[in-house]
């Protein structure tokens, strides 16, 4: 398999093979490189980074403060689109909790509005 | 009238950078802002992916311009926000804004800093055929409506260029319940990173269609579908390969241009290949005691750039404040092979430190060797594996060999094409 | 019961409409768009023609050298700029500089004064970036510029600030009654009476005038297309230059605007409707037939391009009259080029000789013809500017940053008539988003701001009325 690799901006052509469950990386210009290729092919992850809506009608922004699946994100947006945070919001503030097994949705902007 | 040491017209990145290193040298600050609160364009982009080189965290938009935020509010700097600037008198440092409260009035300063960001190319500059309906966005603005307003332009997405933003703003549609159908680029490459094709594009089955373009927008009162085409190696739409895309709305993605009105209003010296000022190694313009920074300077990739560079800015402009202007002895930097532009312009012997030259290549390429000559002499050669157009690059001249500097300098690159 | 219903909002509806605010009358414009200036009016290349081109003793020849002599304080009446910037037909061959001829003495027998013939030299002076294969130009001095929309705009307005109605959004589909006692129907119901009705409404003239009962002429479409260029162009040429008529077919023009930009173009090409798309073929003629007149034309420096469609008749000259067939309907129609010229002096006949033959005419002494400028801020001194901003805080906050365009400008435009009420009718008023980002930045922010002042939701904000919504709802 192959993989681009996007820890960094270098975008490494990560070359992945799978013999009998192990996973062995070539290609990869870093450590990081080689985890997420291993991480990618088992289960890869994505922190997910949208918005929550307050209130006001405004909306402010959130990340998971740890990756998710991938495959669960449409399904976790749902979610997030069905809460309603009050304002103010301060950074880092946690909008949800277990958000999905032990990632938490938090704010990445102040909204005092 | 008010009188600050260095005035920084714009409180982005690169303004908030400029003057927490202004203030910590020593000068008397003031920012100017536009907006109702500063971070400038990085409140809008709530995708992650900041900071990596300069915090070694992936941090959101809000969250990297948050960590300046407290440090200007930590210090003594003046702020003004929803203040726009008006001009530049680049003689007598004096700046004309306006504002609600003021109205419009003058502020003196013992240097300027430049550090308004860019704007998007607009979608009016290509020429596109067909009829003009709405739902023809620029991705920064879909951006702002979508993450600033909490509205959504459209419901099915085309996007033409595959510049940062539109990548993003594929990704971001997507997840608030669009179908982004195509994103088209004109040239054979992107001009994004290349992680963002794979997190955006391909985790999404969005398809990307590389040395495409739109040759045909339908729609009365709002877009209903358009036409891409294949381009050959002129650019020039090859009959017979279009393929119609119904659609509500399109994102145009198609480069940034560093917003520089006011600089040319005041007539400071602009540079052809970056359409920024031309600046000495300490960012200063051909105009005594005039700086410039970030996306104003040249179009950069990371922020984290924009940030290194503002500081070099910030702290220079508050050396000419406190110190007084002095004489430059310099040579050009010049873009040689596969080069598009290199940053600074110009290096200044009499300024110590090492010099990052920035450059950025005109082409893909791997195992390649970066050149820099001064005259004909090879001073260094280095190796980078890979190279992308959208992937802007430094070389260090270290400290010893700029003042025995002879001649000008060319940074040149070759490799194998990708 | 109105006494004159105008029908169709561009520049000949709205002179004709607020020359009759003059006069003691109930009157209405009604407008199928979301606001005036959606038609010709639009898409027009702003040209005060001198009167050189029409046939003589034709109405395009009449009412041109009346209305291009009257436009200069009609314009300053109105606040609108104008410029007297002058024309010049350039030759570019032999048989160009015989036709040359022809048209300085069919100018002169139109009663247009002050053309001369220029040669190369003088011609490179005035010119310095026309093409090298110049050989010399007709130069009307008495030549203008001014803009099409923002005329139209601004005599509308007048007409309303003097007590005529405006209906926009009105499509008309039926007409029934006689003079006296007409009654118009729109297709969504909404009905006017009037006395008279006059026929302006451009490309739908034969719509109109068929529907009242009139079939006595034809109205085709031409499509022109235009490319707009950034203001930094400006100077880049000086005076209208237009190419020399001959059988080979008509060029464009490459002209500057009185905003500073440069026009190119347009084209022509008869279509069946109202098509206003811009073509890969239109825009590339465009940039050959320009880069045929001037060297280096700068098309780096795009800004837009943009096609509109002009009415021409069957009958080749302008129809000013009442209808033969249907009394009480006064026809304007075939009002193709030089129309924009012409409009004063046509507003002033089709009152004064038309109308009045129907009902009496006595003068409304209220009659004010003076307008406040739309961009008088910037018109304004930094005192007066300080003072206002004191006084109304959405004057020092600018929105529009390429245009440098205040909250209270756009405010201005909404609130004055005829009222802007979406997206390109405040850019047309005031030039937001008109400049160099066109409308990246600030249209949300204008959009935020015609939501709060008509109080509707920010999705029910459109770009130019209709089904031209900016947006598909909440994300979330």
């Amino acid at each position: 398999m192959k993989l681009t690799c996007i820890e960094c901006p270098m975008g490494c052509e990560i070359e992945v093979v799978v013999t009998d469950g192990v996973v062995s990386v070539s290609g990869n210009g870093c450590p990081r490189g080689k985890l997420y290729a291993q991480n990618e092919t088992v289960c890869p992850r994505r922190v997910l980074t949208t918005t929550v809506m307050t209130e006001k009608g405004i909306p402010v922004s959130v990340k998971t403060d740890k990756p998710v699946k991938k495959s669960e994100m449409q399904d976790l947006m749902q979610k997030i689109n069905k809460i309603t945070v009050c304002t103010p919001v301060k950074i880092g503030q946690i909008i949800e909790n277990n958000l999905t097994e032990d990632i938490n949705l938090v704010a990445t902007s102040t909204l005092n509005k | 009238m008010k009188n600050y040491d260095v005035v920084i017209i714009g409180g982005g990145p690169a303004g908030l950078a400029a003057g927490i290193k202004a203030y910590d040298y020593g000068a008397k600050v003031l920012i100017i802002e536009r907006e109702e609160i500063t971070g400038g364009i990085l409140n809008q982009c709530i995708h992650n992916g900041f900071g990596l080189t300069r915090f070694k965290e992936s941090l959101s938009g809000p969250e990297y311009a948050s960590r300046f935020i407290e440090q200007v509010a930590k210090r003594d700097i003046d702020v003004l926000t929803e203040t726009t600037v008006l001009s530049i008198d680049k003689n007598n440092k004096t700046v004309t804004a306006i504002n609600s409260k003021e109205g419009i009035f003058e502020v003196n300063a013992k240097a300027i800093v430049l550090a308004m960001g860019c704007r998007e190319r607009s979608k009016g500059a290509l020429n596109i055929a067909g009829s003009r309906p709405s739902g023809l966005y620029s991705a920064g603005t879909a951006q702002k409506y979508v993450n600033i307003k909490g509205y959504l332009p459209g419901k099915e997405v085309v996007i033409l260029g595959s510049g940062d933003i539109g990548l993003i703003m594929a990704r971001r549609m997507t997840l608030e319940g669009a179908t982004v159908k195509a994103v088209c680029e004109i040239m054979p490459y992107s001009s994004g990173l290349k992680r963002n094709i794979v997190q955006c594009l391909d985790d999404f089955g969005i398809p990307l269609y590389l040395s495409h373009t739109i040759v045909d927008i339908e729609g009365k009162d709002r877009v209903t579908a358009v036409t891409i085409c294949q381009v050959d190696q002129n650019k020039k739409p090859i009959k017979g390969t279009e393929k119609r895309f119904e659609c509500d709305t399109v994102l145009f993605s198609v480069g940034l241009i560093p917003e520089n009105e006011l600089a040319k209003d005041a007539g400071i010296e602009l540079n052809r290949l970056t359409k920024g000022a031309t600046v000495y190694q300490n960012r200063e313009t051909t105009s005594s005691g005039i700086f410039a920074c970030g996306n104003v300077l040249h179009v950069h990739d990371l922020v984290d750039f924009v940030s290194e560079e503002a500081e070099i800015a910030g702290i220079s402009a508050a050396q000419y404040a406190l110190n007084g202007a002095k004489e430059h002895d310099s040579v050009d930097c010049i873009a040689g092979d596969n080069v598009s532009y290199v940053l600074p312009q110009k290096i200044d012997k009499n300024l110590s430190g090492a010099v990052k030259l920035f450059f950025r290549v005109r082409k893909s390429l791997n195992n390649c060797k970066v050149k820099v000559c001064v005259g004909d002499k090879t001073v260094i050669e280095t190796k980078k594996r890979v190279v992308r157009p959208g992937e802007m690059e430094h070389v260090l001249i270290a400290e010893d060999k700029i003042k025995s500097l002879d001649g000008n300098v060319t940074v040149s690159i070759e490799g194998c094409e990708l | 019961m109105y006494d004159v219903v105008v029908v169709g909002g561009g520049i000949i509806g709205g002179a004709i409409l607020r020359e009759l605010t003059r006069y003691r009358l109930k009157v209405c414009l009604i407008e199928k768009q979301s606001d005036v200036a959606m038609g010709q009016s639009r898409a027009n290349s702003g040209i005060v023609h001198a009167g050189f081109d029409a046939p003589v003793g034709s109405l395009k020849a009449k009412f041109n050298v009346l209305g291009n002599a009257m436009m200069e304080n009609y314009a300053k009446e109105l606040s609108v700029k104008f410029k007297r910037n002058g024309s010049l037909v350039v030759a570019f061959s032999a048989e160009d500089m015989v036709t040359l001829s022809e048209l300085k003495a069919r100018g002169e027998e139109n009663g247009v004064t002050d053309l001369k013939i220029l040669d190369a030299d003088s011609l490179f002076e005035l010119e310095p970036n026309i093409s090298k294969n110049a050989l010399g130009a007709l130069y009307a001095p008495t030549g203008g510029i001014v803009c099409p929309y923002k005329l139209t705009v601004a005599v509308v307005g007048n007409a309303m600030d003097n007590g005529a109605d405006l209906y926009t959004n009105f499509e008309v589909s039926s007409i029934s009654g006689k003079f006296g006692d007409f009654t118009i129907s729109s297709q969504d119901g909404q009905n006017v009476k009037t006395k008279i009705i006059i026929n302006c409404a451009g490309i739908g003239c034969q719509k109109i005038a068929n529907l009242a009962g009139d079939y006595s002429f034809t109205i085709g479409g031409r499509k022109g297309e235009y490319i707009l260029l950034d203001r930094e162009c400006e100077n880049f040429v000086k005076q209208t230059l237009f190419f020399t008529p001959s059988k080979k077919g008509k060029g464009i023009l490459v002209s500057p605007t009185v905003d500073g930009n440069i026009i190119l173009g347009p084209t022509a090409k008869e279509v069946d409707d109202a098509n206003v798309l811009t073509s890969e073929e239109g825009l590339k003629e465009v940039q050959e037939k320009a880069s045929k007149m001037c060297e280096n034309v700068p098309f780096g420096q795009t800004i837009t391009s943009f096609a509109g469609t002009r009415a021409f008749c069957d009958r080749h000259d302008f129809i000013i009259e009442e209808s033969k067939s249907v009394s009480g309907l006064i026809n304007c129609a075939g009002i193709e080029s030089p129309g924009l010229t012409s409009a004063p002096a046509i507003a002033k006949f089709v009152v004064e000789k038309l109308v009045s033959s129907r009902i009496d005419l006595r003068f409304n002494t209220s009659f004010n013809g003076h307008r406040e400028p739309t961009d008088f801020f910037n018109s304004l001194s930094i005192e007066q500017k300080n003072q206002l901003i004191k006084e109304k805080p959405e004057y020092g906050k600018i929105v529009c940053r390429c245009e440098k365009i205040t909250e209270g400008e756009i405010i201005h435009a909404i609130k004055t008539n005829p009222p802007a009420t979406d997206i390109d009718a405040v850019k047309r008023r005031t030039r937001a988003g008109m400049g160099r980002c066109q409308g990246g930045f600030c249209q949300p922010q204008v959009a935020e701001i015609i939501a709060r002042e008509l109080g509707i939701p920010l999705e029910k904000v459109t770009k130019f009325g209709k089904g031209s919504y900016l947006l598909r709802g909440k994300t979330k």
